[in-house]
């Protein structure tokens, strides 16, 4: 933990690593990336956050594989994978 | 199924919830359990705060007081009275209670406008929650639009960071927003604290009486049906009067909204305050709802701000433990900040015209991309989400109900279990002697 504070975090947003601060939601590691699209809406349509407290749930993303995960809910771990709907197939 | 049974169960742990929680366990109480969807407590409004001193002052009397909490847990269902079922993480859980305290605060409520579905359109606390969890807004160009005293922390906040406020664009009419700060005159805190904010905020322009119009992306497009993020708003003050301001953010909420889907599910009485475009719970003057056994404080009995949510919690606390002799000191202070909360909330509700911010093609319900052309004409909430899906997605309508609401006065007060969703797994462990649902 000591480590992470004074190199920051390693993750991975759709493939791409960055280093991001200690605290840092998955949401905020997303923006970090340049990315502003999380999910595709039911009929295709760009989404990112909107409420950023898990009520809205558009900051749905991949993480470790895992689908739907609210991003601005998720705090970033080391060595996590994020992955928006740009490559993930079903998000 | 693991079980945790308490004498009190409060839900939430802002700052009613911990006033609530303090105040039990200081007159006498026995195994109270603080729940919270969050990690840690604080609620909103002093998630992460460390500078602000009334934050510190409860973090401390919270902390060592004896109250359980438990963290990253939310309620999915009230199976039985005296019974709530939750989920934390992967784990399914029984909460058994002898009372429950409702502090579950309030959100932003959000009012459809074209092109409010783009990336980079949040809400105003939502934006500050997410630069606050690491979303960088050095040098960004933010507009900060909708309604309510929260538009001014927000911006504040932001400006901190590094952002570029270039405006704040403020729905109510300006002699509305001026007679309400005539009347915190009589409140010397608040008042310091508006006019240290302006001050900070000098040089950027507060409009008063203007509101987003529409939203146009980078591709030149403007409406909800393109993915590229907002490029600028056009802002209006309902008469010719228009302007386009280009940003990388917009930041815009209209005013807050009680969240009452514990209340309903467990069948509280609400009701809609017709001036303040506001449903809350109904609470006598212990803070006790109209079902026996649950008090509720906080937002959720009408938006009130911090310091109505840390009196109203205190009541609930001494009421929910039978210490009401704690209790009554208190209660004119409180009421004399629920008529101030009622004043805020009549000037910062919604003006009419808002209502004709959607184009027939506007999206009313981002979960299941419902366009106002198709729900206009529907006589009811049920009839928009029996024919439409409208309200039925994700958010079960927590974005959307407030916005239909006022939209179309449609009563949007159902709650059905699982309140939020929940994996198949904590449905099918669900205890026994179900309850019939409506």
């Amino acid at each position: 933990m000591a480590d992470a504070k004074r190199n920051g975090i390693k993750v991975w947003v759709n493939g791409a690593e960055l280093s991001v601060p200690p605290d840092c939601t998955a949401a905020a590691a997303v923006a970090r990336a340049g990315v502003t699209m999380h999910r595709r809406s039911v009929e295709g349509h760009a989404r990112g956050p909107l409420c950023g407290m898990g009520v809205c749930m558009e900051c749905r993303v991949t993480i470790n594989g895992e689908l739907h995960q609210r991003g601005c809910q998720t705090l970033c771990m080391d060595g996590m994978r994020i992955e928006t709907a740009e490559v993930a197939s079903d998000a | 199924m693991p079980e945790r049974t308490c004498r009190i169960a409060i839900i939430g742990a802002g700052p009613a919830g911990m006033a609530a929680a303090v105040s039990a366990v200081e007159a006498g109480a026995e195994n109270v359990l603080v729940i919270d969807d969050n990690p840690r407590p604080g609620g909103q409004i002093w998630r992460g705060e460390t500078d602000d001193a009334t934050a510190r002052e409860w973090m401390q009397k919270f902390e060592p007081c004896g109250a359980a909490l438990l963290g990253q847990t939310r309620i999915v269902a009230a199976p039985q009275p005296g019974v709530l079922l939750a989920e934390n993480g992967a784990k399914t859980l029984t909460i058994r209670y002898e009372k429950l305290i409702l502090a579950t605060g309030a959100s932003e409520r959000f009012l459809p406008f074209p092109g409010w579905t783009r990336p980079n359109v949040m809400g105003a606390g939502g934006l500050q929650t997410l630069a606050k969890g690491g979303l960088p807004l050095e040098g960004k160009r933010v507009v900060v639009a909708g309604s309510g005293p929260l538009l001014l922390a927000v911006a504040d906040e932001m400006w901190h960071m590094g952002a570029r406020i270039k405006c704040i664009a403020e729905q109510a009419a300006p002699n509305a927003v001026m007679r309400l700060g005539l009347r915190l005159l009589g409140s010397p805190g608040k008042l310091a604290q508006a006019v240290q904010l302006k001050l900070r905020l000098f040089g950027v322009p507060y409009r008063m009486g203007w509101h987003p119009l529409q939203v146009d992306g980078a591709d030149g497009t403007s409406g909800d049906d393109s993915d590229a993020p907002v490029a600028s708003v056009t802002l209006t003050n309902g008469a010719a009067k228009r302007i386009q301001i280009p940003c990388d953010y917009l930041a815009c909420a209209f005013h807050l909204t009680p969240r009452l889907e514990l209340a309903h599910l467990l069948g509280c009485d609400t009701e809609w305050i017709e001036r303040q475009c506001q449903r809350r719970t109904t609470v006598d003057a212990w803070q006790r709802s109209s079902v026996e056994g649950v008090y509720c404080a906080g937002e959720s009995t009408g938006v009130g701000g911090v310091d109505a949510a840390l009196i109203e919690g205190r009541i609930a606390g001494y009421a929910a433990t039978g210490a009401q002799d704690r209790a009554r000191p208190l209660l004119k202070q409180r009421d004399a900040w629920r008529r101030f909360a009622d004043a805020m909330n009549e000037t910062f509700a919604p003006r009419p015209e808002l209502r004709m911010l959607p184009e027939p093609r506007t999206i009313i319900c981002r979960c299941e991309d419902v366009r106002y052309e198709q729900v206009v004409a529907k006589e009811s909430w049920r009839a928009a989400k029996l024919h439409t899906r409208h309200g039925m997605g994700a958010c079960q309508g927590r974005i959307c109900g407030g916005a239909a609401e006022f939209l179309f006065d449609w009563s949007a007060r159902s709650s059905r279990p699982p309140v939020c969703p929940t994996r198949m797994k904590t449905l099918a462990e669900r205890p026994s002697a179900d309850q019939k649902g409506d």
